[in-house]
């Protein structure tokens, strides 16, 4: 039962990839930034997490709120610090700005603690269960219910609360929501905040699955997640679940079929079809240029 | 009493200066029966912990036979210096040996970058250099022309050689018919290993059945790794570096892949047990100059002669500084003299020399002949399990 076995190794991976990429798509609807220090907000999470484990003994669950926790007060911080001001300002300056973050983020962290790499503990010391001949890693189920839940959490924000109207509102028209009352300021902070506290629980998640962790690991896993938001269409939540689950199905099947080395090139790839045939994505809506 | 003071301080500074002057006198003298060595090594920068260890190594060697009478009655004495892990200084230091001190011969430096400044002073001065641990084929062979440098030598095997020892253990001890080979295709170290490892395999009988790479910080293995399962290999290579062997061994394990897996030295780190689990080790191995569980007298008699002078366990780099080491002073006493050429001359000759890392001879490359420790992973502890001859 290979071809089972891959599937969920894709399910695992893309799963990972959609957590990260909901955080690039929220905040590129809503203030039209490409984020790129969201990559090493999800390093900042499987740090978090690994230390909580480590240091601090606590369980996974609390591990991983902990996690969430801190990375969407970064988030937060990062926005208020480093991008609130430039809202105004030509876009690039913003994207400009995103890169100098993350990278200030990166060699922070290598300042404090080095380079070297850490490993994840053993929580579930290989735990396996056979399925149809194909077997399963406990740590993958947890990764698929940890996944699927904050995922379900986030479509009811987003759809069902008062904080959630609001995001959906200054995401259609800033001014207009500003008009009627909407704290614009505030609802970006809270958009900033959910979508780093799903990175957060992404690196916990990664470092869960994957065991290295280091400062520079945010990089890769960044730019795929960007992929997936624009496979799925930027801006939009489910397009960005089903963007991510997508690009690492595509990525165990180019592995699977004796390809590894052009697994990477194939994501980029991928990128580069879209952002030529179908800007918008698969989910998202074509919006004409407000003059 | 100002006199008396005025000539006691007189009497000090007399016997102070005539202490110094026979102190002087007697190091010059005893040069003449001494022969020199230098020592070129990296006591600094940022690979200073194999600098060190080598140097530690030749230095116990050096005293060892200083005390049993030295070489023919004479001493060897070491001139030692700090390249600082900078392949500039280094050729600045071996310049200083050569010219200042004329040292007979010099063992250096630990790294094959550092190793390779000292190329073009050793043949201009004629002064043999031997390296303990400098593995790049290009330090004892020139890579354009094919002629081998007259006076590089090392006292470690070559990279290549490693491949050629996994496949003999692999096929005759592990009774291994089909292998899989998973390489770094970004590291020149493994590919090396890989190469030789299939050819060494295939010309036994064995049979490649699959063969995969990745590249250096991957982080997921387990789709290729799916693949290799269902090619079903008796054992499967690894030559990678510890980082992402860890993470290699653990994804196989959990696949349902129980198969032996083996590496080269590029294992040896305590990580590769935190990255891959100590229990996913077992059945583990990798190829490695020597271990410190060797039961041979010779490694355990080094081993505590080492560990009773630097108080810690020898590591892979002070083995073979011990070794170089020995190495030269077999050569000297072969050369007669402490002549750089005669001994040059010697030590291309060296046959089947009994030293701690195994019995060397040194090729027509300069190059030693040697075995290779196979260590084995037993619940995330290095354990010796063999050597194997070329």
């Amino acid at each position: 039962m290979e071809w089972l076995q891959q599937l969920i190794n894709g399910i695992s991976l893309g799963a990972i990839y959609a957590l990260i990429a909901l955080g690039y798509t929220m905040v590129y609807g809503i203030v039209k930034l490409i984020n790129f220090a969201h990559g090493d907000v999800f390093m900042l999470g499987a740090f978090v997490g690994f230390y909580s484990l480590t240091v601090l003994h606590l369980g996974l669950i609390p591990s991983l709120l902990l996690s969430m926790a801190v990375t969407s007060v970064i988030g937060v911080v990062i926005e208020r610090v480093a991008y609130r001001r430039l809202r105004n300002s030509p876009r690039v300056a913003a994207l400009t700005t995103a890169i100098g973050v993350s990278f200030f983020i990166e060699y922070t962290m290598i300042f404090a603690r080095s380079a070297k790499p850490e490993a994840y503990p053993d929580l579930f010391s290989g735990q396996q269960f056979e399925l149809f001949g194909a077997s399963f890693r406990v740590e993958a189920l947890y990764i698929l219910i940890i996944a699927v839940l904050l995922m379900i959490i986030l479509q009811w924000i987003v759809h069902s609360t008062k904080i959630g109207k609001a995001m959906r509102a200054v995401s259609y028209d800033a001014e207009a929501a500003r008009l009627m009352g909407i704290s614009v300021d505030r609802t970006i902070s809270w958009t900033f905040a959910l979508g780093s506290a799903l990175a957060g629980a992404a690196g916990v998640i990664f470092g869960l699955y994957y065991t290295r962790i280091d400062p520079l690991m945010g990089l890769i896993p960044g730019l795929k997640a960007f992929i997936a938001a624009v496979l799925g269409g930027i801006g939009s939540i489910p397009g960005a679940m089903v963007g991510g689950l997508l690009l690492g199905l595509v990525e165990t099947l180019v592995s699977a079929l004796g390809f590894s080395l052009m697994r990477d090139a194939v994501a980029f790839i991928i990128l580069i079809l879209i952002l030529l045939f179908l800007p918008t994505g698969l989910f998202g809506k074509n919006v004409r240029e407000k003059v | 009493m100002r006199k008396l003071l005025i000539f006691a301080m007189a009497v000090v500074l007399v016997a102070g200066l005539s202490a110094c002057g026979t102190g002087g006198s007697g190091g010059s003298t005893g040069s003449a029966d001494n022969i020199k060595v230098g020592l070129n090594m990296e006591l600094s920068g940022n690979v200073a912990s194999y600098g060190e260890s080598g140097a530690n190594g030749a230095i116990l060697a050096a005293d060892e036979i200083n005390a049993k009478g030295g070489i023919d009655g004479k001493k060897i004495e070491i001139v030692k210096f700090d390249n600082r892990s900078d392949a500039s200084e280094s050729t600045n230091v071996a310049l200083r040996l050569m010219q200042q001190d004329k040292v007979s011969a010099i063992i250096g430096a630990a790294t094959s970058n550092n190793t390779k400044a000292m190329i073009d002073l050793s043949t201009e001065h004629k002064v043999p250099v031997v390296s303990p641990t400098a593995t790049a084929d290009s330090v004892t062979v020139d890579e354009k022309t094919g002629k081998v440098h007259p006076y590089m030598f090392r006292a470690c095997f070559i990279d290549p050689f490693q491949g050629q020892v996994a496949a003999q253990f692999a096929y005759d001890d592990l009774g291994a018919k089909t292998a899989a080979i998973y390489t770094d295709t970004s590291s020149d170290y493994a590919k090396g290993l890989a190469a030789s490892f299939k050819k060494a395999f295939t010309e036994k009988g064995g049979k490649i059945v699959s063969e995969e790479s990745y590249v250096q910080n991957d982080t997921d293995f387990r789709s290729t790794l799916t693949r290799m399962k269902s090619a079903n290999p008796d054992y499967i290579y690894v030559p990678g570096y510890y980082n992402e062997v860890g993470l290699i061994i653990k994804q196989a394990r959990e696949a349902g892949i129980t198969a032996p897996i083996m590496g080269g030295d590029g294992w040896d780190s305590p990580t590769l047990v935190e990255l891959a689990g100590a229990e996913n080790l077992n059945n583990t191995f990798f190829t490695n100059h020597y271990s410190s569980q060797d039961p041979d007298p010779k490694v355990q008699d080094f081993v505590k002669a080492y560990k009773d002078k630097y108080g810690k366990e020898p590591d892979g780099f002070a083995a073979l500084g011990y070794d170089a080491m020995y190495l030269l002073a077999d050569a000297i006493k072969r050369a007669g003299s402490g002549d750089s050429e005669k001994i040059a001359a010697a030590l291309a000759e060296t046959k089947n020399l009994g030293l701690a890392t195994g019995t060397i001879s040194i090729d027509e490359y300069h190059n030693p002949v040697k075995a290779a420790a196979i260590i084995e992973m037993k619940n995330g502890e290095q354990t010796f399990r063999t050597k194997v001859n070329p």
